[in-house]
């Protein structure tokens, strides 16, 4: 059942395409604003692809659940008897493999326009590999809170972005620490391996509840 | 014969057939001829050495890049203007080849930049403008696959092709209006070119080649495009038909 769920929507695709384009504006547009200094872009390089991903991610959360919800296979999925539970595993890790590893193969190639050393890139495509999973789960709750909602999109990133607050905090420390030298790097990212475990757990059974709360 | 005669798909499928090996076959001999100047005949750089070569694959993509936006523009003012029935394939066609052609000027820039300038990137007006021109085309092409009617979506492709072809100026210019670190235009100027003959000619052969390359790209992605609505209709037919004889 969670194979079946996993792989329908892998072949139903979704945002990838369009997220992956809305990063790189996303990225392109930060030195029109800070100005084109590279050392200066270099030092907050990681974290704006940090915040490029994390709203990339969110972009396309409104339509994990609605699409579902609006042509009524949702409620089939809740009327099946199968834990709602792994419906949403399944649809979360459809996404993540379809919308947030691009954005990850992404990173090394945008690391290039803010003049990030290639430790840096490293660490960046290690902690969003780690980081992002969290991300996902959280924004699922958001997706599944505003999933009968007509104008879904903006709450649900009001709703998230404080909850993914954690993981871009230690996301981006974990990153500094690895190319700044007196700064451990295993800690922050150890945390941010915890948080998301953390986030799983939270966002698979909260998301859930949610979801049985809205289609009743 | 007239523009207007190729109006009839079906035409235009028979012409394009007749005309695609010719085209092939130039585009292959242009390659050989414009590839064997540019690493056998034209001299290396006396300051750059040999990474003077990439500049043949250099300057033709980011001249297609340009240009196929133009031929863009130009099938959006068909569809708006004209009507006329081919522009939108013409345009929906264009778009990803011109996002390609737009990566490896990007990406053949970049490996040049890093023995020239010492960074795979700086944010200079010419660098930046191209990287614009870039995204649009990532959005044209996201636009067209987010409907499922083609035709409304060849209407409102055509709007936002034409607002963003005030890109294309922006990026012939960019080298004269700011002092960019990206050299200023050498070839397309009023008072001539002013690069030696031992290079502009493998490079203008290399552009033709490039340009053949586009047009046979371009002709067979719209002939697909064209044979990709009619099985899509086709397909809609049957499936009315089947609901038919079912009710």
């Amino acid at each position: 059942m969670i194979g079946a769920v996993f792989l329908r929507d892998l072949r139903l695709g979704g945002a990838g395409f369009i997220g992956l384009t809305f990063f790189l504006a996303l990225v392109t547009i930060i030195p029109f604003g800070v100005g084109p200094d590279l050392n200066l872009l270099a030092r907050i390089g990681p974290a704006v692809l940090w915040i490029g991903a994390l709203l990339s991610i969110l972009l396309g959360l409104d339509r994990l659940f609605r699409a579902d919800y609006e042509d009524g296979s949702l409620d089939l999925l809740l009327a099946s008897g199968h834990a709602i539970e792994g419906v949403v595993l399944a649809k979360v890790a459809a996404y993540w493999v379809t919308t947030t590893l691009p954005l990850i193969a992404a990173v090394p190639f945008f690391g290039f326009f803010l003049n990030l050393e290639p430790v840096a890139i490293g660490a960046l495509v290690v902690t969003m590999a780690v980081g992002t999973p969290g991300l996902a789960f959280a924004g699922a709750i958001g997706a599944a809170v505003t999933v009968s909602l007509p104008r879904g999109g903006l709450l649900l990133a009001v709703i998230i972005l404080p909850i993914c607050i954690p993981i871009l905090i230690f996301g981006v420390t974990a990153t500094r620490a690895a190319f700044t030298d007196p700064d451990p790097f295993l800690p922050p990212f150890l945390i941010l391996i915890a948080l998301t475990l953390f986030g799983a757990v939270v966002g698979l059974f909260a998301s859930a509840a949610a979801l049985r709360t809205a289609t009743r | 014969m007239q523009i207007i005669e190729l109006a009839n798909p079906t035409r235009f499928l028979s012409i394009s057939a007749r005309l695609m090996p010719v085209l092939v076959g130039a585009t292959a001999v242009c390659f050989v001829v414009g590839l064997y100047m540019a690493f056998f005949v034209a001299p290396p750089d006396y300051q750059q050495g040999e990474t003077v070569r990439i500049m043949f694959l250099h300057v033709p993509s980011a001249w297609l890049a340009m240009f196929c936006y133009t031929i863009m523009a130009l099938s959006a003012l068909g569809t708006l203007v004209w009507k006329h029935p081919l522009a939108d394939v013409s345009a929906k066609a264009a778009a990803p080849i011109g996002a390609v052609f737009t990566f490896l000027a990007l990406a053949t820039g970049s490996l040049w930049g890093k023995p020239m300038w010492g960074t795979w990137w700086v944010w200079d007006a010419r660098l930046t403008s191209v990287l614009v021109l870039f995204l649009m085309y990532l959005g044209l092409i996201a636009l067209w696959r987010s409907f499922d009617d083609q035709i409304a979506a060849g209407r409102l492709c055509a709007k936002l092709t034409l607002v963003g072809f005030i890109n294309i100026p922006i990026i012939k210019f960019s080298v004269d209006w700011w002092n960019t670190l990206h050299q200023p235009a050498s070839v397309v100027r009023l008072d001539g070119p002013t690069i030696h003959s031992s290079i502009l000619w493998p490079l203008l052969v290399m552009a033709l080649a490039f340009s053949l390359l586009f047009l046979v790209l371009h002709l067979a992605a719209m002939r697909t495009e064209i044979l990709r609505r009619r099985v899509d209709r086709l397909r809609r037919l049957a499936a009315d038909d089947r609901l038919q004889q079912g009710a």
